[in-house]
């Protein structure tokens, strides 16, 4: 393939990863934004594929063996960390049950036993 | 493996990016979308190692140790309050992975001039630029949530046009790289001048706006990881990347709406400073405040027919969330109805409150949205507003020459009375007095919020 061709089809995708990504967050309820920040926070972490195609790659001068091991390091920091913390947020959820909109508002007592295994 | 499979494979892992980001909008299928992600980014990893361009393995698992190593102690051993700080210093390491392979991708192609196409320049430009930007920013919120430095805008006269010189100067070594120019200092140029224009970026901006500032950044690392794609040819990089750019943009846009202010104003507004206008706000009738005992406080909530619970960020520093549940269920014991109102920006990041409220098991329902919550203040006989203050001040309401004037707040003080939990007089985090605390419906209960709880719960025992 040309490199002309490639490049529109790199464009091609690109576009439509623009309208993808608003797309598909565009619901997004206020108690998961800090969730989904952390989350998308941790998939930006694929520049980690980037980082191991610089450090593997054969006949590295010293400069570019210490820049790609650095930034091996900073992805793979970028990548568990983000993941692990966005585990962590959402940890918080698990236990809940499946909301009930207002049924507190007329019976305050009503969900007492709804709490789950403490 | 050819590179047919490795693009397909990799096509796989871009699917369960996307289903992660729709799962993570979605609040009984978030932590499935998390682990979804995390398995294709696994599969996108040994796809890689099993490229034919990759000859050396070691180096690369030994850097993986040592960084997700990092990562995973970082992110285990970090408390619930200090998540968004963590959350900016995984975002800035990403951005700086992605300027340090643009640096030795250039570094590598570039020695003989001529050797570059200008979209792969252009890319290489523009990864390294955003990337150390976000990078160097990342870090000043970190330091900034952290505490290490001070959180108030730090302003000086002129500083709207040093930072613009600054962008100028990495621009300007971009474009004279991409227009043929491939020297090697241009590079170090660029990276600096756009490290130094991130950290004069974030400097300006008040603490309280961060989450906004780290939202935009997620994004930023998202594009440059998107370049570092354009560079390498690489699929994933650049559909990964991209999505993040984009629905980190709408995200970020979809949080200064929640505070009622432009994305324009959070970047550029140094909101939080100390200006006349704030010392127009403290203007608070010469009135005083009423401090009141816990045991004043606790017949005043048993008493009460309705309570409503307004958590703010004194609450998570205070760890009072599962005392302030069983605060609730005492008084729900007692008949009187419970529930809480969350502000869209109450804590430090949107959705802070409803996270801590959720760990100490508090019922979904009794978890009022700020529209939902605001009709009713009028018939609720206590607020009690445990170590919240900027989201209750009606100067947001009534004063014009105040800084938050504007952003929407929860109007505590239509309620009979109100009672707030505060460590002392010192104003919040975006440094703005508060009338509130001086109005007669309020009487204040200083102190530490969890050890204000628990003696309430005690005093509320005891009736």
């Amino acid at each position: 393939m040309s490199h002309g061709l490639l490049l529109v089809f790199e464009l091609t995708i690109l576009v439509l990863a623009i309208f993808l990504g608003f797309e598909v967050i565009s619901k997004v309820p206020t108690l998961l934004h800090t969730p989904l920040m952390s989350g998308t926070n941790a998939i930006h972490g694929i520049v980690i594929v980037g980082a191991m195609l610089v450090m593997g790659a054969g006949g590295k001068d010293t400069l570019t063996w210490v820049i790609g091991f650095v930034a091996v390091i900073l992805a793979s920091a970028n990548v568990v960390g983000g993941f692990v913390v966005t585990d962590r947020m959402l940890e918080m959820f698990k236990k809940r049950e499946r909301p009930r909109q207002n049924a507190a508002q007329d019976s305050p007592d009503a969900d007492v036993g709804d709490r789950s295994n403490e | 493996m050819s590179r047919t499979t490795t693009d397909l494979l990799y096509l796989v892992t871009i699917v369960t990016f996307i289903l992660a980001l729709r799962f993570l909008s979605q609040p009984d299928k978030a932590r499935w979308g998390n682990r979804i992600g995390a398995a294709g980014m696994l599969l996108a990893v040994a796809v890689t190692f099993a490229q034919d361009e990759i000859v050396s393995y070691w180096e690369i698992v030994l850097g993986m140790a040592i960084g997700g190593g990092f990562g995973a102690v970082a992110a285990r051993r970090v408390k619930m309050t200090a998540m968004p700080q963590m959350v900016a210093l995984f975002n800035g390491v990403g951005g700086g992975a992605a300027a340090l392979i643009s640096w030795a991708e250039f570094h590598r192609k570039a020695p003989a001039t001529g050797n570059l196409k200008v979209d792969i320049s252009l890319a290489i430009m523009l990864s390294a630029i955003i990337g150390s930007i976000s990078f160097a920013g990342s870090m000043v919120a970190f330091a900034k949530l952290q505490e290490l430095i001070q959180g108030r805008p730090i302003t000086y006269p002129g500083q709207q046009v040093v930072n613009a010189l600054v962008l100028a100067a990495a621009l300007a070594s971009g474009i004279a790289i991409a227009a043929g120019a491939e020297q090697q200092w241009l590079m170090w140029a660029l990276l600096a001048c756009a490290a130094l224009f991130g950290v004069l970026f974030v400097l300006p901006i008040g603490g309280a706006d961060m989450p906004v500032v780290i939202s935009l950044l997620n994004a930023f690392t998202g594009l440059a990881a998107a370049a570092t794609g354009f560079e390498l040819e690489n699929n994933v990089l650049i559909v990964s990347g991209m999505l993040v750019g984009a629905s980190g943009t709408l995200l970020t846009l979809l949080m200064s709406r929640a505070m009622n202010r432009s994305i324009a104003n959070v970047l550029f507004g140094a909101f939080g400073q100390v200006s006349s206008h704030a010392a127009a706000a403290a203007d608070t009738d010469g009135g005083t405040v009423r401090s009141a005992s816990a045991e004043d406080v606790a017949v005043m909530l048993a008493y009460a027919n309705k309570v409503v619970v307004v958590p703010g960020y004194g609450l998570a520093v205070a760890q009072a969330q599962h005392d302030v549940r069983q605060l609730a269920d005492l008084l729900e014991e007692k008949g009187v109805e419970v529930s809480y109102a969350i502000h869209p920006v109450a804590g430090r990041m949107p959705g802070h409150m409803n996270v801590l409220l959720a760990e100490a098991n508090v019922p979904y329902p009794q978890l009022k949205e700020m529209d939902d919550a605001n009709p009713e203040f009028g018939r609720t006989d206590v607020v009690l507003v445990v170590g919240a203050n900027d989201v209750v001040n009606p100067d947001a309401r009534n004063n014009q020459g105040s800084p938050i004037y504007g952003m929407p707040i929860l109007n505590v003080d239509q309620a009979q009375t109100v009672v707030v939990l505060k460590r002392s007089m010192n104003p919040g985090f975006a440094g703005i007095e508060n009338p509130l605390f001086y109005n007669p419906k309020t009487v204040m209960l200083f102190g530490d919020a969890k050890d204000s709880i628990t003696k309430l719960i005690g005093d509320v025992k005891a009736l």
